[in-house]
């Protein structure tokens, strides 16, 4: 286009914007809907031509109309719709934060509305001091903001088969990342006193499902925030506003939103939430319980099921990978079905207990290809394949399936859910 | 606020020596920050619902396996089936299951996969029925954990349970689960 490279306006533009500023505005705007002959000749975009929305018309932002696909989805239409879940659209993430909008949700018992003013905090159990916190208490400590992924442990429910036709954010969604800002979980204890032997912590919320869950005190008080606030603002009604648990690298459910209650004990409480659910079964038949860290595992979000390549040519494989064990050292990106391998560059930051985005540079040549990615951490521990994953666990563990997901790509482009 | 009470307390401890006064409050070490108040014991009596694996937790109350299956009828079977028998879709099953679990298709409930019954107990007085959760008395929870039991005829037709007899009430699956080492 010729003109003004700059600023993308053609000097006819200019010259046709200065008339009209002379004009007046409403003459302005009424050229423009009137489509004169000036309008017409300008090769200006139309949202140069007239005003843009009043600054003032949305004092909390919303996304563009454009963008009005992506949106958290339910698995599938859930028969209550307060037990149910919804998924992050993995698939349209750039970087590695989450919009608060899309963090992914699971609730037991509804999202309940609870008046911050009326909100307490009661810390009790094998402590020298019972103690009651109202959220004007608990933001006198003094603040941290970590940043940390949150993943499901029923996400990737991948153990006895998959659809083809399933996108990243059907088999990957139930994971985000976000700023958590709170408190650190271990300043509250010391205020309550913990009595010698306490070794467990029962955390309560104060849902319809009185979710609870059974949490290792040396867990509480080394990382552990009663977090408050959710990427810069309050958290969200969804993420358990106005205060939770958030236990960095462990399993979803035990970062106990709404939270209400910490009770401190010296044994597991054996609640339905870590008994009935969020338990494993073995081949033999036996139950793997407390399994509380989510494994190092990774998935490619771009190009992936439903969005395919534009065509042959460069393509940027891009993805996300996370440890509940610390930080991401190694993402590897094989094109061949795990023939072989080449390392993908990471992103910074690389966060421990966070999602690292990471890119590898491809040259697609139209033809098949099974896409993976394989991500090691900290520890050593690399990501297994399925088989592996089977071999180890058998089909009936349900949760913390972690193995290398396959993206089949047909030569049209076409992806699909390889296993 | 309890801190700066306990530092009244220790002023006056040691201002008045040997008298003895404010002994008991001065003794207990000082929180570091002072924030929160002291939880009143009725606070706690009242949010304290949890029940553990051992019993502890149990409330005062009874109930009967034929009570239970009155309430069940009423509150409890357009979800979970007569019975506990043919649920609604996303309503567990609530009974049967037995020996399934190293099989292909596992079919976990109370009776086949749950290790403690006092679990029972606990879910259902904090979440069940679900619509109207917290709306039944410790008598009627009683009574409902019994019938389950018996549905799952792990307790005889005349069964009562109480604070002293649920907690000895042995699960098929108790010694089914293990801890992960890695958790
Ligand atoms: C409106 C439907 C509904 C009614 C009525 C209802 N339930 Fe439930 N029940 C559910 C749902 C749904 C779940 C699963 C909740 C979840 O997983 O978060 C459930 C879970 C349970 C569980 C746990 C099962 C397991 O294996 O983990 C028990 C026990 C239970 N209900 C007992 C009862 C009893 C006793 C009553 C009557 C007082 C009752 N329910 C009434 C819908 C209902």
């Amino acid at each position: 286009m010729p003109g003004n490279v700059a600023t993308g306006m053609s000097r006819r533009g200019v010259l046709r914007r200065t008339g009209l500023a002379l004009a007046g505005v409403s003459a302005a705007s009424q050229t423009a809907r009137s489509g004169s002959a000036s309008a017409a000749e300008s090769d200006a975009p139309p949202s140069m031509l007239e005003q843009g929305a009043p600054v003032t018309d949305n004092p909390y932002g919303v996304p563009s109309v454009f963008e009005k696909a992506v949106v958290r989805i339910p698995g599938g239409k859930p028969p209550f719709p307060t037990a149910a879940h919804m998924l992050t659209p993995l698939q349209d993430m750039h970087g590695i934060i989450t919009p608060n909008g899309l963090h992914y949700v699971r609730d037991h018992g509804g999202t309940p509305a609870i008046d911050p003013d009326r909100h307490r905090l009661l810390v009790h159990g094998m402590v020298d001091r019972p103690l009651s916190f109202g959220m004007d208490d608990l933001m006198r400590f003094p603040s941290v903001s970590r940043v940390h992924f949150l993943e499901c442990s029923g996400n990737t429910p991948l153990y006895k088969s998959g659809k083809p036709e399933w996108s990243v954010q059907m088999t990957h969604g139930l994971l985000s990342c976000a700023e958590w800002t709170g408190v650190r979980l271990a300043d509250v204890l010391a205020e309550a006193g913990l009595k010698p032997g306490a070794t467990w912590m029962l955390a309560e919320g104060a849902d319809a499902a009185a979710m609870t869950r059974s949490i290792p005190v040396a867990k509480a008080l080394d990382d552990a925030i009663l977090a408050y606030a959710q990427n810069g603002e309050r958290l969200r009604p969804e993420q358990g506003y106005p205060l939770r648990l958030f236990l960095p690298g462990y399993e979803g459910n035990t970062s106990v939103k709404w939270l209400h209650r910490l009770k401190l004990g010296d044994q597991p409480f054996q609640t339905r939430e870590e008994t009935s659910k969020y338990s494993s079964l073995m081949p033999d038949g036996t139950a793997r319980q407390f399994n509380f860290t989510m494994e190092v595992k990774s998935v490619i979000t771009q190009p992936s099921p439903g969005h395919g390549p534009r065509g042959s040519g460069f393509c940027e494989i891009t993805g996300l990978a996370w440890s509940g064990h610390g930080r991401i050292v190694r993402v590897e990106v094989s094109t061949d079905n795990g023939a072989t391998w080449r390392d993908a560059v990471l992103q910074d930051p690389v966060l421990s207990k966070c999602l690292t985005r990471f890119r590898l540079p491809w040259t697609w040549d139209g033809g098949a290809a099974m896409l993976q990615s394989r991500a090691t951490d900290e520890t050593g521990a690399v990501q297994p394949t399925r088989d592996k994953l089977l071999a180890a666990r058998g089909a009936n563990y349900f949760y913390h399936y972690n193995a290398i997901t396959t993206w089949r790509m047909a030569p049209a482009g076409e992806m699909t859910l390889a296993l | 606020m309890h801190s700066r009470i306990a530092l009244l307390a220790s002023i006056g401890a040691i201002a008045l020596g040997s008298i003895g006064f404010g002994l008991a409050a001065a003794a207990e070490p000082p929180s570091p920050l002072g924030f929160g108040r002291p939880a009143t014991p009725a606070e706690i009596a009242a949010a304290d619902i949890d029940v553990r694996a051992d019993g502890a937790g149990l409330p005062p109350g009874r109930g009967s396996v034929t009570d239970g299956a009155a309430l069940f009828a009423s509150s409890c079977s357009a979800c979970h089936g007569e019975q506990g028998q043919k649920p609604v879709a996303g309503s567990p099953r609530l009974m049967g299951g037995l020996g399934t679990l190293a099989t292909p298709k596992p079919v976990k409930t109370v009776g086949s996969y749950w290790p403690y019954a006092t679990t029972l107990f606990d879910y259902i007085r904090r979440a069940m029925p679900f619509q109207a959760p917290g709306s039944l008395s410790d008598d009627q929870v009683y009574a409902l954990t019994a019938y389950v039991l018996r549905l799952n005829g792990i307790v005889p037709d005349a069964a009562v349970l109480d604070a002293a007899t649920l907690p000895k009430v042995r699960m098929p699956n108790r010694d089914g689960f293990v801890r992960n080492p890695n958790g």
